[in-house]
């Protein structure tokens, strides 16, 4: 029997994108569904009920939320192509720093681009160190996989290029050539890959999305600040 | 021959999440305590990203991050599993020891240091689901991971015993036995086992720790 795979996702998401990119490198047929997160559906709702978010992966009737959690399931389940390094201390290390992606860089990014929750000059200056954290695990190496994507990459790409389309939208140059050159370099690299690009949707609707979403949340700012 | 090392903190649920781990599998290691407020040039040296415990040493290589290290002994020392095998279960462990993480911990943490009482009332509300939710896991098995303890019980070793002690220290009334009866059971189980027991600091000492610490501020480290 054929597998059936299915990727409930937001088109603009991040955290979709990085499963899309697991499911392509492993040579996966997948069916998209896309989800509209303010009008969640029952799919949605029965499949995640825990936190009501996408993605979600639909693996002949399972269900499975968390990209990473996800993309750890693709890797053991299709184990050609393999996104995690074959020792233990290896894969503890892309553990380590994809966790640091979302745990460190993702967090302290909302401070430093939105000003959220936090003075926005102390996320400025922690969010510069903690790309060059990142671009400390990269030297020397084309991918933090080594040679080929892995799963570092697929954490962290999606994350950083939505920084760049933030950027645009907000005129800011808190990520830039000059300050991160080997990181710039990276992103050029998977920027020129035909299957991550294929991830993503056209650069005017993205922008056009996230200047939308920025207008939203500081709309909501703004309305606190009021009532206060 | 193997050498592993422990870097730690008595305190500590993460560091003492790796001890357990490690004593399930029976894997011998020489445990380094680490001094937070003084910390190590070994600990700046082996997390210099974190500066945290718990670090885990083997054979010269390190690593760092509870989660991460516990998933590395299950990998190195494959006896007595903390894991399933099946990757769709493995999966859904996974799921619940983030859970577990970032909403229960997560959540805990949050209402440990609000001092606005009518936010506190809100965030106690809110990790009050997520411990219903929690709760419903177990699902009528002695642990999360079923007969035998496994990485999701690991995981949730901050409510199986320092919650109690946190919650008498402070008042806070959020998991208790009326409330939570099927997760106070599962808390009973969990201290009592005979490896867990080993792992657990002091009880008199964890009080008078978080008596000073809770009325302090902030956290210190």
């Amino acid at each position: 029997m054929a597998d059936e795979i299915k990727l409930l996702r937001l088109w603009a998401s991040p955290f979709c994108q990085r499963v899309e990119l697991a499911l392509k490198l492993k040579g996966l047929q997948y069916q998209l569904i896309d989800e509209d997160i303010w009008n969640k559906s029952e799919l949605l709702l029965q499949s995640n009920p825990v936190h009501k978010k996408v993605p979600v992966l639909f693996h002949n009737g399972n269900a499975i939320a968390e990209s990473f959690v996800i993309m750890e399931y693709i890797d053991e389940t299709w184990k050609h192509n393999p996104l995690l390094p074959k020792h233990p201390h290896g894969r503890a290390n892309a553990r380590f720093w994809a966790n640091f992606v979302d745990e460190k860089v993702f967090k302290t990014a909302s401070i430093a681009y939105l000003g959220k929750d936090k003075p926005q000059e102390d996320g400025i200056e922690l969010f510069s160190q903690q790309l060059k954290m990142l671009e400390g695990e990269l030297a020397g190496k084309d991918y933090f996989g080594g040679d080929s994507i892995g799963f570092v990459d697929i954490a962290a790409f999606f994350i950083m290029h939505v920084y760049g389309v933030v950027q645009e939208v907000k005129e800011a140059e808190l990520m830039t050539q000059e300050k991160f050159p080997v990181l710039f370099q990276w992103l050029a690299k998977l920027e020129a890959n035909d299957l991550v690009m294929e991830c993503l949707q056209p650069s005017e609707k993205h922008l056009a999305h996230v200047r939308a979403r920025l207008s939203v949340l500081d709309e909501e700012a703004a309305s606190k600040t009021k009532a206060a | 021959m193997e050498e592993v090392k422990l870097l730690g903190w008595w305190m500590s649920p993460f560091s003492r999440r790796v001890e357990l781990a490690l004593k399930l599998k029976g894997v011998g290691y020489e445990y380094i305590e680490q001094d937070l407020a003084n910390k190590s040039q070994l600990l700046l040296e082996y997390n210099p990203v974190h500066k945290k415990v718990p670090v885990l040493v083997h054979n010269g290589k390190t690593m760092a991050e509870s989660l991460v290290i516990l998933e590395y002994i299950d990998e190195t020392w494959p006896n007595n599993p903390i894991l399933p095998r099946n990757p769709y279960e493995k999966a859904m462990a996974r799921f619940w020891a983030q859970f577990i993480e970032e909403k229960c911990n997560g959540g805990l943490w949050k209402i440990m240091w609000c001092k606005d009482e009518e936010e506190r009332g809100r965030l106690v509300e809110e990790a009050s689901h997520c411990f219903r939710t929690l709760e419903g896991e177990l699902k009528g098995n002695k642990f999360f991971g079923g007969d035998e303890i496994g990485m999701v019980d690991i995981a949730a070793n901050f409510i199986g015993y320092w919650l109690g002690v946190v919650q008498e220290v402070s008042g806070m009334e959020l998991v208790t036995r009326d409330k939570f009866p099927v997760l106070c059971k599962w808390m009973d189980e969990f201290v009592e086992h005979s490896v867990v027991k080993e792992t657990l600091p002091p009880r008199d000492k964890l009080h008078a720790e978080f008596e000073a610490r809770l009325g302090a501020p902030s956290w210190k480290y």
